[in-house]
């Protein structure tokens, strides 16, 4: 699949900020006043910003709104709307603990919930598609709350949480790489499936419709990602949790360490979620000869 | 709502014959032609005399090579459109309900107005049914001519889709698939038509009918390139007389 800029960057920041905002929410750190101000608009500016970065690659994003009609059976429209709710259900939260100096905790606990499902239904938008194979799996999910929640331990600095959250990333996406290297194979669509004519013999692409390049090749049939996927795995683990947990054991209490431990994981996880769309195959690929 | 019909009256589809298409391109031209010219954003092509080529079309023919283990290979022209499946997972993704399915004949279309050009739907189709248009920013995708199918203005024999009407080779039918008694299950009945990509659950209605298996030399002959050799042997006619008195002399 095509990494759009804008869905990596959509995926990585919203999940940053919504996380943040579990953690807010759960009042796993309980800010008052200016620093509440500060938290809260952090993590309410890193979710919307997210958010918009996504409606960069709509063909028509004034028609935006008209994507809250179809929560009943789109995961798309779920996220939009649950992505609203979760902003506006935290907000009196966010008020009560920037003004009143107190939290409003059934709006917290309310709005993290909200948060959660909200990344939960950004990954499904992913995990529902059977056409691509990798991400019509469980750890697409697992990879997603994983890293909205490690990027929220880091980014508050609850060191020990911390640790425990980066080994399971680590886990969620050496998982998700590993049996996803086998999902295409096991969702058995060849060439001969594609067409048809498996009971006649061997099938292979003889002649492409066109000579150029069309819509579905630059989306959907995308091969670059994989010449050097191996090296990027290791980058992008390496960035995403191994090096921050280095850097969090070695001087667990330095501000400086855990800021670095921050811009390495963002780092390697935007490498990573790159990853996750250039990896992907879709099965139309089938039809252009890319088995 | 994108939620997809429990039944629709009609299957309204295609029946393609893979044995009689021979790779023309007519149903592309023509596809393109009355998609451009009538409903919906038009079928934009960019740099189109330029280096780089590129357009939007709802219809295209792929040509495969199937090699059978025990005899030469074969190649099959493959045109390819929108299936109308009936759990169409294009339909249900759709977060605006610009896609839907008809339930009074099951053809699958895009309400353009509604369509914000997000592109979920052509990564949820595993047939590479539906594109975005470059300039209007609206998915395109076969409409099964719906514009022609119920169009009292045009003359009944044109009341098809137009890939059906301009198919030269008589290689795409079009009609009720719901209805057993109708001549595409007919077809499909005899001719043993099949599904693309099964595996993937969203039950096409388009059905392909599979090339019917060629004639095989039992023995070839013994040296294939003497047949070849210009001989003059049971001419007749003028050039058989004159090849017969020059001999004589």
């Amino acid at each position: 699949m095509h990494p759009a800029p804008s869905l990596i960057a959509f995926t990585v920041f919203s999940g940053l900020g919504f996380g943040l905002l579990v953690f807010l929410g759960l009042g796993l750190i309980q800010p008052v006043g200016w620093s509440a101000f500060f938290w809260f608009g952090l993590g309410y500016g890193l979710a919307v910003a997210g958010l918009a970065a996504s409606s960069l690659h709509l063909g028509h994003p004034e028609r935006a709104l008209k994507a809250f009609s179809q929560w009943r059976t789109s995961w798309l429209s779920r996220e939009a709307v649950l992505a609203v709710a979760a902003l506006v259900f935290m907000a009196p939260h966010a008020a009560a603990l920037t003004f009143l100096g107190q939290p409003a905790q059934g709006f917290g606990m309310l709005g993290a919930f909200l948060c959660l499902l909200t990344v939960l239904a950004t990954s499904m938008i992913y995990a529902q598609l059977r056409t691509v194979p990798r991400w019509h799996h469980w750890t697409t999910p697992a990879v997603f709350l994983m890293a909205a929640l490690t990027g929220a331990a880091l980014l508050t600095g609850i060191v020990p949480l911390a640790q425990l959250l980066l080994a399971w990333l680590a886990l969620a996406l050496v998982a998700h790489w590993m049996l996803g290297d086998l999902r295409f194979h096991a969702a058995g669509s060849t060439s001969e499936t594609a067409t048809g004519l498996g009971d006649r013999g061997r099938v292979r692409l003889l002649e492409p419709p066109h000579s150029g390049r069309n819509y579905l090749m630059r989306e959907m049939v995308h091969v670059v990602g994989r010449r050097h996927a191996l090296k990027l795995r290791v980058l992008a683990l390496a960035g995403a949790a191994l090096l921050p947990a280095l850097l969090l054991w070695l001087w667990p209490a330095a501000i400086p360490a855990v800021l670095a431990a921050i811009m390495l994981h963002v780092a390697g996880m935007l490498a990573a979620r790159w990853l996750f769309f250039a990896e992907a195959e879709h099965v139309v690929s089938l039809y252009y000869g890319r088995d | 709502m994108t939620a997809l019909p429990q039944s629709t009256e009609k299957k309204l589809g295609l029946v393609i014959d893979l044995d009689t298409c021979v790779g023309c391109h007519a149903c592309v031209i023509s596809c393109k032609g009355w998609n451009t010219e009538n409903y919906g954003a038009p079928l934009s092509d960019t740099d189109p005399y330029g280096a780089e080529p590129e357009g939007t079309f709802l219809n295209r023919i792929h040509s495969f090579e199937v090699t059978p283990p025990d005899a030469p290979p074969m190649v099959v022209h493959f045109p390819k459109s929108c299936l109308h499946c009936e759990d169409a997972p294009c339909v249900t993704v759709c977060p605006t309900g610009a896609s839907y399915k008809r339930q009074e004949d099951g053809i699958v279309l895009v309400n353009e107005s509604d369509c914000i050009g997000c592109g979920l739907c052509a990564w949820a189709c595993p047939y590479g049914a539906r594109e975005m248009d470059a300039v209007a920013g609206v998915m395109k995708k076969c409409t099964l001519c719906v514009d022609r199918i119920y169009n009292d203005n045009l003359p009944e024999i044109d009341r098809e889709p137009a890939c059906v009407r301009t198919c030269p080779a008589g290689a795409r039918h079009f009609g009720d698939l719901g209805d057993p008694g109708s001549a595409v299950s007919q077809l499909v009945a005899q001719r043993g038509g099949i599904d693309l990509m099964p595996e993937q659950g969203t039950k096409p209605v388009n059905k392909y009918l599979p090339p019917r298996t060629r004639d095989r030399l039992p023995e070839p002959p013994a040296n294939l390139a003497a047949l070849c050799e210009p001989s003059t042997e049971g001419l007749s006619g003028f050039l058989g007389w004159i090849d017969r008195t020059l001999g004589k002399i």
